[in-house]
């Protein structure tokens, strides 16, 4: 791929106390690059994509998104987070606002875009995921599905060049998932920078261009989806892929 | 068939509740009787006192001749009661903040009315200042000074000054304490600790009577003031527990995704977390208020009359000896309702920002 870098991790270090969460994370990211990431819990795949917006600090090597690099300096972490979008495992959506503020508040305070402008947008983007008919009611009216589906279009919102997934479909009921990963199918499709951490392995057929296994806050392996699950090298991704599939 | 068919008499209706909830065993049937002996023993007494037997009209105390309570006192010395020692042609300045006061309340509690955001910060900072000028003088009114300033007029001031500054201090310093710069946090804490290890009485008095020793002879701070920011400073500190109580209820999911919004600390804080959390502590917060409120009580003994202050000091007064009990239980309805009010208020906001989570 010659087309430009979006995300580069060099040596990334770091570590819970003495536990070392992230050993030597080496990555880059292309624009338009899927890349789902898995491995079992505790290996450090939550943690290496928190690490890209700043959620979890690292504490040696460089992470450089879109040009700027990740340091303590307020300002290269507030342009990378208006670059970056998140969505979590449990939603996270702020359950004192409507659907339709979740998703117009970072614009309107971040972006200072107009209200009527934002709100739009927000419709815009609602619509997308459709759950614009929900957009006036309060989260917890919502169920876990439609939920998720906020938290993406709030994420969308404020036109992020490249998106993050921790597990989110892990939260949900069975017969929820599919309309999630349909609307990330969908973002896929449209060109969008996305990581993955997920254990849903058919999304990963379906829509990585790479797929990484992660094990003890180290990359073990790193492949195309049909590289990935025919003829995987180390033992521990057997051994994990023999568990979840 | 049977679509019809009720449920067993005994079960429902008045008999019953009565025997679910009064008659249900042999020993909930011996408190209730007891209970209700009780009941008879002193309400109706207590109801020929204050209203059947009572004397409510009439100037002197010769006018009271019946068994009952005699409002006549509290009705000659209602002035002293509302407004203190204030001129008394300067009265309309204090009627008109009664004025605005009740108002603006009363809009604040009618239900779906525009502008409520309007008149809230009306309330919160507009009006504040309006009574600075209209208590104390300047602007071209005659200054009064503050040791005329009395009864509820001066409770409300204590409690009014108190409620609305202690809790933007206290939220300060509840984040201040939770800040992950070490100086602020520790700074904070030991504000905080400070003033909650201290009680209020102390509080007063040193601020009465120890705090002039340390400033430089001839400056004089105003009594009132200094009893004012000691109020202050011991309901934040009280409230910045309250309040860090409620910010620590808030899951970490809140924090994270507002920041991964690209929201700073302080847009975080006020728009997500706090607004949050500050719904969590409601009860708490009021609770506080309405023991701010009583506690105002307290600046008697630095020789302030407040409302209960100076229904004590009519009753010295050698015209009205002897009406103590009329003075204590009409102060004691008076801070009653407003207590009760503010608890009411509290469930009411408790409920209107319900939003299911």
């Amino acid at each position: 791929m010659t087309s430009e870098t979006m995300i580069e991790m060099s040596s990334v270090h770091k570590w819970f106390g003495e536990l070392h969460v992230l050993n030597d994370i080496n990555l880059k990211v292309a624009k338009g690059e899927k890349i789902v990431i898995c491995g079992p819990s505790g290996s450090g795949k939550s943690t290496l994509i928190r690490c890209i917006n700043r959620l979890e600090e690292h504490q040696r090597g460089e992470i450089v998104v879109e040009g700027t690099e990740l340091t303590n300096d307020n300002r290269s972490v507030e342009k990378i987070r208006g670059e970056v979008g998140m969505v979590f495992q449990q939603f996270n959506l702020f359950p004192h606002l409507s659907i339709l503020d979740n998703c117009s508040l970072a614009p309107i305070w971040v972006r200072k875009l107009p209200k009527v402008e934002a709100r739009e947008k927000a419709m815009e983007y609602l619509k997308r995921v459709q759950i614009d008919d929900q957009a006036h009611k309060y989260p917890a009216q919502l169920s876990g599905g439609q939920q998720q589906r906020a938290a993406i279009a709030r994420a969308l919102c404020m036109e992020p060049r490249i998106m993050l997934f921790d597990e989110p479909t892990s939260a949900l009921d069975p017969e929820m998932i599919k309309e999630v990963l349909d609307v990330m199918v969908g973002l896929a499709e449209g060109g969008m920078t996305m990581l993955v951490v997920t254990h849903e392995m058919g999304f990963a057929k379906e829509v990585a261009d790479k797929i990484i296994f992660m094990d003890e806050g180290q990359i073990v392996e790193s492949k195309n989806p049909t590289d990935f699950f025919s003829n995987p090298e180390s033992e521990r991704t057997k051994t994990f892929l023999s568990q979840i599939l | 068939m049977n679509k019809n068919i009720m449920p067993p008499v005994i079960e429902i209706g008045v008999v019953g509740w009565l025997r679910k909830n009064l008659f249900s065993t042999w020993y909930n049937t011996i408190l209730t009787l007891v209970g209700l002996y009780f009941i008879y023993l002193i309400i109706p007494p207590l109801l020929s006192w204050i209203f059947f037997d009572a004397t409510f009209s009439g100037t002197t105390r010769e006018d009271c001749t019946s068994s009952g309570a005699c409002w006549v006192f509290i009705k000659q010395n209602m002035k002293l009661i509302i407004y203190g020692l204030y001129p008394s042609n300067e009265l309309w300045r204090i009627n008109i903040a009664y004025f605005l006061l009740t108002v603006s309340i009363v809009y604040l509690l009618i239900p779906n009315l525009k502008y409520k955001g309007i008149v809230g910060i009306f309330l919160l900072v507009i009006f504040p200042i309006i009574c600075v000028f209209l208590f104390s003088g300047g602007l071209g009114l005659e200054n009064v000074e503050t040791r005329l300033w009395g009864g509820l007029f001066l409770t409300l001031v204590i409690a009014g000054v108190g409620i609305v500054l202690s809790l933007p201090i206290g939220i300060m310093l509840a984040l201040g304490r939770r800040s992950k710069l070490p100086v602020v946090s520790l700074l904070s804490t030991i504000f905080i600790e400070i003033w909650r290890g201290v009680p209020l009485i102390t509080v007063l008095f040193m601020a009465s009577n120890m705090f002039p020793l340390f400033m430089p002879e001839g400056v004089n701070f105003d009594k009132l003031m200094r009893a004012l920011i000691g109020v202050m400073f011991f309901s934040a500190a009280y409230l910045a527990e309250v309040v860090r109580g409620g910010l620590q209820a808030m899951p970490k999911g809140q924090y994270e995704a507002s920041q991964a919004a690209g929201l700073t600390y302080w847009k975080m804080m006020g728009l997500i977390i706090l607004p949050q959390s500050l719904k969590i502590v409601i009860p708490a917060i009021i609770g506080s208020f309405i023991a701010l409120f009583k506690d105002t009580t307290l600046v008697l003994i630095i020789g302030l009359f407040d409302f209960l202050g100076i229904i004590q000091f009519v009753g010295t007064n050698p015209d009205w000896l002897g009406f103590s009990h009329e003075g204590y239980v009409f102060a004691a309805a008076i801070f009653w309702v407003f207590c009760f009010g503010m608890s009411r208020y509290s469930q009411r906001l408790e409920k209107k920002l319900d939003t299911g989570h």
